[in-house]
Parts: C-alpha cells; sequence; structure tokens
C-alpha cells in the first residue's frame, strides 16, 4: 500500500510535466493537423540549453526559462517556415509527420555533435533534497516541477482564453475555414502556434533536465509517452491532454512501483492501444473533425 | 519496352551479377540493397497504394530477426540452408501480429495509425531489451554460424533475398491489376465516399498491412542469419523505418519501380556517407537533411516526376504530327 500511495504521488507530480509537453504539441495539432514527432527532441533541446546555462554561467534552471523559452518559440517559428509551411495542403497531413521525423532527427544529430552521447544532469544543490510528509518522499526538484508546469499551463490558458491570438488559434482549432473567412490568417496563426508548442517544449524541457539524466537519444523515449497522451486526451484538446498526462503518468508509476520498472513502459502503448478500442476520438477529442 | 520485358532484364541481371565475380564489399552492398528494395517495396503496399504510413516497420523488421533467431535456437538447425526453409513462418508470424494492430490502428485516421505504429516500434525496442530470458537482452542472441565458404559467403543471402524481391515485385503487379489495388486507392483518394461506395476498406487495409509486414519480417529473419548476431538497438532501429520510407518517396509512391530505384539510390549513397563520415553523428546530420531535401524538393518521387516529362514530351510530339499531317493534306 506504501509503495502504491508513493507510486500515486510520484505519478502525479511527474504527470504535470508531461501536461506540459503534451499541452504544446496538442496545440500544434489542433491547429495545423500536424503530429509534431519533434517535440520529443525541443525538449532534449531545451534540457541541453538549460545544463549549458547552468554549467558555463551557474543560472539555476528554473530561472533560465524565460530565455530558453524565447530561443525555442524563435526556433518553433522557423521549423514551421522553414519545412512545414511549403508542404502542399494536399498531402500535408501525410507528408508533415515524415518531416518532423526528419526534424527530430536533424536536433538528434545536432545535439549529439554538440555535447556527444555521454548522459548529462544537470546538478544543482538542491537535486538530492527531499522532504518526508507522512512518511512518504517528496523530492524538492519534483515539487517544484509540479508547481512550475501547473503555472506554464495557467500562463498558457491565460494566452489562450483572454488573448486575440489566443481567440484566433481557438478560431483555427474549431473550424479553419471559417476562421479564414474571418480575417484570421492562417500562416501567422500556424507560425505563432507551432513556436508556442516548442516554448512549452522549452519550460518542459529545463524541468526534465533537473528530473533525468539524458542525452540526444533520450527523445526516442519522450515521444511515444507523449503520442500515447495526446491521443487519450483526444487530439487538439488541450485540457485533455492535461488529464491524459496524469492518468497516463501515474497508471506507469503505480506499474512502476508495484510490477516492476521494465514494464512500466509498456503502459503506455496498452493505455493507447485500449482507448483505441473503446474511444477511438481520445477523452475529450470531437467526433469526425479532421477525419480522414 | 513492356513491364514483363523490363522485368526480366532486372532480374536476370541481377542473377547473373555474382558470376562476373564481384569483390565482397560490392556483394555485400547490393545484399543491403536487395534487403531495401524488398522492405520499401513492402512499404509501399501500405504506405504508397493506401496511404497509410506505417512508422513502425523496424519492428518487424526486429521481430523477424528474433523470430528467425528463436526459431534456430529451438529447432536444431542441421544445415546451413535450413534457416531459409523457415521464412514464411517468420513472415506468417509477422502477419497474425501485424492483423490485429492493424485492425485497430487502423480505425480512426492515417495520424493515429501513424503514431500508434511509432509507439509500437519503441515499444518493441523496449520489450527486445526486457525480456531478457527469451531475446538475451543487451546481450544480444546468437544464430547459427552460416557455414558457407567465404570466397562466396554472400552469395545465398544475395540468391534468396532476389527471391524475395520477385515476390514483393509481383505482388505489387498483382496489386496494380487486382480490384484490391483499385480499393487501396479509393482508401488513399477519399476513404469515406469508398466506403460509401461499398469498397470493403478495412478489409483491404488490414490485408495490405499484414501482407506488407509479414515480406519486412522475412527480410529481418534474413538479416539476422547474416550477421549471425542480434543486438536489439540495431534489431529495432527507428533508421530501418526511416530509410525505408525515404526510400519509397524519393523513387516514387505507389509505383512498381520507385522504391527498388530509391533503395538503389539511397542505399549506396548511405554505405558511402557512413564511409566518408565513419559513422559519426555527422551521419544522421547529413541523412535528416537528404530526407527534407526530398520531401520539399521532391515529394512525389522520381519515377512519377520522370513519367510525367515523359508523358507531356510524348503528347507536345503526337500533337505536333497530326497538324502538319493536317497542313499537307
Amino acid at each position: 500500500m506504501h509503495a502504491l500511495i508513493q507510486g500515486v504521488i510520484l505519478g502525479v507530480l511527474t504527470g504535470g510535466v508531461y501536461a506540459l509537453m503534451a499541452s504544446g504539441q496538442t496545440l500544434i495539432f489542433g491547429i495545423m493537423k500536424v503530429v509534431n514527432l519533434a517535440q520529443g527532441a525541443l525538449v532534449i533541446l531545451a534540457a541541453y540549453l538549460a545544463y549549458q546555462l547552468f554549467t558555463s554561467f551557474g543560472i539555476d534552471p528554473f530561472l533560465s526559462i524565460p530565455v530558453t523559452t524565447v530561443v525555442m518559440f524563435a526556433l518553433g517559428v522557423v521549423v514551421q517556415l522553414l519545412f512545414l509551411r511549403p508542404l502542399r495542403p494536399a498531402d500535408r497531413a501525410e507528408l508533415s509527420l515524415l518531416v518532423t521525423f526528419a526534424v527530430a532527427l536533424l536536433l538528434e544529430g545536432v545535439m549529439s555533435v554538440t555535447w556527444s552521447t555521454t548522459r548529462r544532469s544537470i546538478n544543482t544543490g538542491y537535486a538530492n533534497g527531499s522532504w518526508t510528509v507522512f512518511g512518504y518522499q517528496v523530492t524538492v526538484v519534483r515539487f517544484w516541477a509540479f508547481v512550475l508546469s501547473l503555472a506554464a499551463l495557467g500562463l498558457l490558458y491565460l494566452l489562450l482564453d483572454r488573448t486575440r491570438f489566443g481567440r484566433a488559434v481557438r478560431a483555427t482549432v474549431q473550424n479553419p475555414d471559417s476562421a479564414r473567412l474571418l480575417g484570421v490568417e492562417a500562416e501567422r496563426v500556424s507560425a505563432f502556434g507551432f513556436g508556442l508548442g516548442a516554448a512549452t517544449a522549452a519550460a518542459a524541457g529545463s524541468v526534465y533536465g533537473l528530473l533525468y539524466p539524458f542525452n540526444s537519444g533520450s527523445h526516442y523515449d519522450l515521444i511515444s509517452r507523449l503520442l500515447s497522451i495526446v491521443v487519450l486526451g483526444g487530439l487538439g484538446s488541450v485540457g485533455g491532454a492535461v488529464v491524459a498526462a496524469l492518468i497516463v503518468s501515474t497508471s506507469s508509476a503505480i506499474v512502476a512501483a508495484t510490477v516492476s520498472p521494465a514494464w512500466s513502459e509498456m503502459t503506455f502503448f496498452v493505455i493507447l492501444i485500449a482507448v483505441l478500442l473503446v474511444r477511438p476520438q481520445g477523452l475529450f477529442g470531437k467526433v469526425g473533425r479532421g477525419a480522414i | 519496352m513492356t513491364g514483363a520485358v523490363r522485368g526480366a532484364v532486372l532480374f536476370g541481371a541481377l542473377i547473373a551479377t555474382p558470376l562476373v565475380g564481384l569483390q565482397h564489399w560490392a556483394l555485400n552492398l547490393l545484399v543491403f540493397v536487395l534487403m531495401f528494395a524488398v522492405m520499401s517495396s513492402a512499404w509501399n503496399l501500405i504506405g504508397g497504394f493506401a496511404g497509410y504510413p506505417s512508422l513502425g516497420h523496424a519492428a518487424f523488421f526486429g521481430m523477424g530477426a528474433y523470430t528467425l533467431g528463436l526459431l534456430c535456437k529451438y529447432q536444431h538447425v542441421t544445415t546451413g540452408y535450413e534457416p531459409f526453409l523457415w521464412l514464411p513462418v517468420v513472415g506468417l508470424v509477422a502477419a497474425l501480429i501485424g492483423w490485429p494492430i492493424a485492425a485497430i490502428a487502423m480505425r480512426t485516421r492515417k495520424d493515429v495509425f501513424a503514431i500508434v505504429t511509432i509507439t509500437l516500434l519503441f515499444v518493441v525496442q523496449t520489450l527486445a531489451f526486457n525480456l531478457r530470458g527469451i531475446t538475451g537482452g543487451a546481450q544480444g542472441l546468437a544464430l547459427p554460424i552460416p557455414p558457407f565458404p567465404a570466397a562466396t559467403y554472400e552469395e545465398p543471402f544475395y540468391y534468396v533475398l532476389v527471391g524475395l524481391l520477385a515476390v514483393a515485385m509481383l505482388l505489387t503487379v498483382g496489386v496494380m491489376r487486382s480490384k484490391v489495388g483499385l480499393a487501396l486507392a479509393a482508401v488513399r483518394a477519399d476513404e469515406d465516399k469508398a466506403r460509401g461506395i461499398g469498397v470493403r476498406t478495412t478489409g483491404v487495409k488490414v490485408l495490405a498491412f499484414s501482407v506488407s509486414v509479414g515480406l519486412t519480417a522475412m527480410v529481418g529473419g534474413v538479416w539476422a542469419y547474416y550477421e549471425s548476431f542480434i543486438y536489439p538497438q540495431f534489431a529495432v532501429d527507428p533508421l530501418i523505418t526511416i530509410a525505408i520510407v525515404l526510400m519509397t518517396f524519393l523513387g516514387g509512391r505507389a509505383t512498381l519501380w520507385g522504391p527498388v530505384l530509391g533503395a538503389l539510390v539511397l542505399e549506396a549513397g548511405q554505405q558511402y556517407l557512413a564511409y566518408r563520415l565513419g559513422g559519426s553523428q555527422f551521419y544522421l546530420i547529413a541523412y535528416a537533411l537528404v530526407f527534407l531535401l526530398i520531401m520539399l524538393l521532391l515529394p512525389r518521387g522520381i519515377v512519377p516526376t520522370v513519367a510525367d516529362r515523359l508523358r507531356r514530351r510524348r503528347a507536345r510530339s503526337t500533337r505536333v504530327a497530326p497538324a502538319v499531317e493536317g497542313r499537307t493534306a
């Protein structure tokens, strides 16, 4: 029982970080109908940036987030303009999968060359600190990671809910054609949307670097988890992604605590298959939108 | 030149090539070109004709490799050629595993299919590492060492792969000329409408996927025996998926010759790159850049683009000829 509850605590705290990564990915899908296979690589790249700022200048990863976010936002816009915009609309959905896969490999190659493939971790003074609450361990880093993720998600919510840009994004998600007719500039929304997706990856990446050791190949571990989460939440639904991240992360932490860590990797896939069998559109997805 | 003649020329050349006494490196390169030609042709069945881009074919390549490895381990292989005889079983196993996965993954839309297949790829890799009792985990799995004479070591693998390529290309021709191909084209163009007018979309999609992954697994089996020792990170490698997809795109999707041409160009180019860049990480960057360039500059592939050019030129010359006749008459 103790192991189980400890697993749940761990799962919920980690789930917050995954929620942040997945929200960016599902946002990109919602706006452009692009499944961004490079999201994991963007997260790892942000983790490296935070690592570099910490080791070279001693800037705390939590404090460097504004910097990495801006850099990654710009990178996201560049990726959209260079690689995704030129695709013909007819086969954009199909080609974008392969193009973002290629971008992921490109980033992996660049990261391997820049930082080698040695596993890195960001060792701050508080990296190993932990509190004991009612007999359960809560590590300091994981707690703040969770808080930060919630804050970033809150900001994202405000941005989408309260600003003109957010309204344009929501209009595009709901109905791209009507949005265009009403004067929403699709290309600009797409570019900003991809940038925003990369920016959430940046915030999540700094935290990821604090939580786990990583190398350039780590994005492979991330991508299948993120994809399972966005499918479970319903492709395009940011709220769904948050709920799904908590579900998936908690259940895999429980499996790791009660069965074995080796099988917790499988949890994602089992959940994915189960979702597709029972509710193919995901928990909060709409039926038919963007269907083949 | 008709299709049959073109095919006869290709396979005549393929059968004759080892007889001229090639160096080992050249024959080794051809073995890999053939492996990717078969797998790209197989991928083309589902990714090209049906327009369902599978990103998980490397998982089935790996399954094939491990299935053959395990069959050899438990069946007490007696002769050097016996592992080849088990290849149909390897293909069948993969097709049977692929069937339910396809049936579930293809229920919604193409994005979800791509997501399920790429997730499958990483799950299978994790399993290959974690199921130590069966796969040997990171220690790898040994196959019997092929007892072929060193001088002609590559030849048995080469000819088996030529046979598999013939199967893959005949299947492709069969698809192109049959109702199945028509149904797949309808799925690619507009699946909802196709289902509406009574095309059995689910059936043909799942069939195409199963045949496709079955062939891919058989290549995995040949590869495993050729290498005679397999490790999870090489048997289930995302780069294999990427290579297969890229070759099909470069040559031309939904064509007979595109995947074969793509495999020839890219595998040769890849070995050259690996040789020049020494397998370093620059190799990954170069590969990704080539991929992006092909997607952006030549999204339809070589064969359809060239065919279009030729057709336009022929159309122009035939249009001119009658006009001239008309004027003289």
